[in-house]
């Protein structure tokens, strides 16, 4: 794994109507690495996650990424936001098919000939039968699967997940992991994913990042953050106890 | 006989019809933007457009009547662009200003009725502004096609406007309601009767063409 960074994350502050959500002082994030970020909810992962998708601004500092800076008054050129996306915890699917779905993305960029990618992306998630589908129809487990394919389709850089097996059953969430691991390994696609979870992010994770109330409070290797937390407050969440 | 009534159809088609054209190409991407963006004094032109929504045609009529008559601000000017009274480009002229406001405020409605979350996925996929936005026009759709009835609605029956800035000179200007209004009038009830009859089985024609282009089973 290159440990060339795939983000640099300097003095950055998020707030919304002078309510500071989110103050990082310094994180970089690696290339062809998986970050969880974990942390109670309400302590700024997902804000930081749509910071890393340059979906809203920093109120202060800045995000490197492959060489711009994203910062307030500073929008992302195109083609640098479209080697990220986000899946979210709760899909929003088109009210169209599994397979329009799935294709969206690469008709965004003008891409008309999604013949092959769709029927692989669809194939890996399980649901080249559904195809013809409209997704509007689709079971929780079933509707992430595909918000998954048609971000999988783009082969991007960075993949960012919120949550995304909360709420899904044992067979789902065994699915969606193995497809991000996959991903991971085969495309080394970057992927940061928030989870609650953080037996998914022991399984899963390369590293991880403990955030409480909008703060960076440790962030290690997967082992030394499980076994040997620096932090008091790390030890105290990793066995299930209330942190402020 | 027959040929006038062919007529009066044909020229209630080309008015309504062009009024609405306008309205739909005015109101729907003034909905949109409505509906998409947050801007200062965007809560002013929200209630102009629900005071538009409501507001009397024959008033709308008498406006439009002020500004093209010959000592109105806009008869005055006599450029080509800008329609004579009581001719359909008048007509026509009233029709949009009383549709326009409903089919973007209904378009409105529709559009942040789309979940926002789902503007924000698709920028999250690659897609621009204005992808995105014409994506939740998409999934609006239904809506649009609503706010597109109502402003047909409006327009179809509508008799005051018409009747003001049209005159309803036969050949000319007659449409529809107010040819029903003369025949009545008149005392021609079978001819009034015929035209009600024709009116209603438009309305209903047009209405069932826009259900089918929401996608939606009549059943349903």
């Amino acid at each position: 794994m290159s440990e060339q960074a795939a983000y640099h994350i300097r003095e950055l502050v998020k707030a919304y109507e002078e309510r500071e959500v989110l103050a990082i002082e310094a994180m970089d994030v690696h290339r062809g690495e998986i970050l969880a970020l974990v942390g109670p909810s309400g302590s700024g992962k997902s804000t930081l996650l749509r910071l890393l998708n340059f979906l809203e601004p920093p109120t202060h500092g800045w995000i490197e990424f492959a060489g711009a800076r994203f910062e307030t008054g500073k929008e992302m050129p195109l083609e640098l936001r479209r080697r990220v996306t986000t899946v979210f915890q709760r899909p929003m699917l088109l009210d169209r098919s599994v397979w329009d779905n799935v294709t969206y993305s690469l008709r965004l960029r003008g891409q008309r000939d999604a013949q092959y990618p769709a029927q692989t992306a669809l194939e890996l998630v399980g649901l080249a039968s559904l195809a013809r589908q409209n997704a509007r129809s689709l079971s929780g487990g079933e509707a992430q699967r595909v918000a998954l394919a048609r971000a999988m389709i783009l082969h991007p850089d960075v993949l960012l997940m919120d949550e995304p097996t909360a709420n899904l059953d044992p067979y789902n969430v065994g699915l969606i992991e193995k497809i991000i691991h996959q991903v991971n390994r085969e495309q080394n696609t970057t992927v940061v994913l928030v989870t609650h979870n953080v037996f998914q992010a022991r399984r899963l994770a390369d590293r991880v990042a403990f955030i409480l109330a909008g703060k960076l409070v440790e962030m290690a290797d997967v082992e030394a953050f499980f076994d040997s937390p620096a932090d008091a407050r790390t030890r105290a969440f990793i066995n299930g106890e209330m942190v402020y | 006989m027959s040929s006038d009534l062919f007529e009066i159809i044909l020229l209630t088609f080309k008015v309504s019809g062009t009024a609405l054209l306008l309205s739909t190409l005015i109101g729907v991407p003034l909905g949109a933007v409505m509906g998409l963006r947050r801007f200062i004094g965007r809560r002013w032109v929200v209630v102009l457009l629900y005071t538009g929504m409501g507001f009397p045609p024959v008033v709308i009529g008498l406006f439009v009547y002020l500004l093209l008559s010959r000592a109105g601000p806009l008869g005055t000017l006599s450029w080509p662009i800008i329609p004579e009274l009581f001719t359909p480009g008048a007509m026509i002229l009233a029709q949009t200003i009383i549709a326009f406001p409903l089919v973007a405020g209904f378009t409105m409605a529709a559009v942040m009725g789309v979940d926002p979350q789902l503007r924000q996925q698709v920028i999250s996929l690659g897609a621009t502004q204005r992808q995105a936005a014409s994506t939740v026009l998409w999934e609006a759709r239904i809506g649009v096609i609503v706010a597109i009835v109502a402003g047909f609605g409006s327009i179809i029956s509508e008799v005051g406007a018409v009747m003001l800035v049209g005159g309803n000179i036969e050949g000319r200007t007659r449409v529809m309601t107010t040819a029903i209004v003369l025949e009545t009038r008149k005392g021609n009830f079978d001819l009034a009767l015929a035209l009600g009859i024709a009116l209603l089985g438009i309305t209903f024609l047009v209405n069932l063409a826009m259900l089918r282009l929401q996608g939606r089973s009549m059943n349903e």
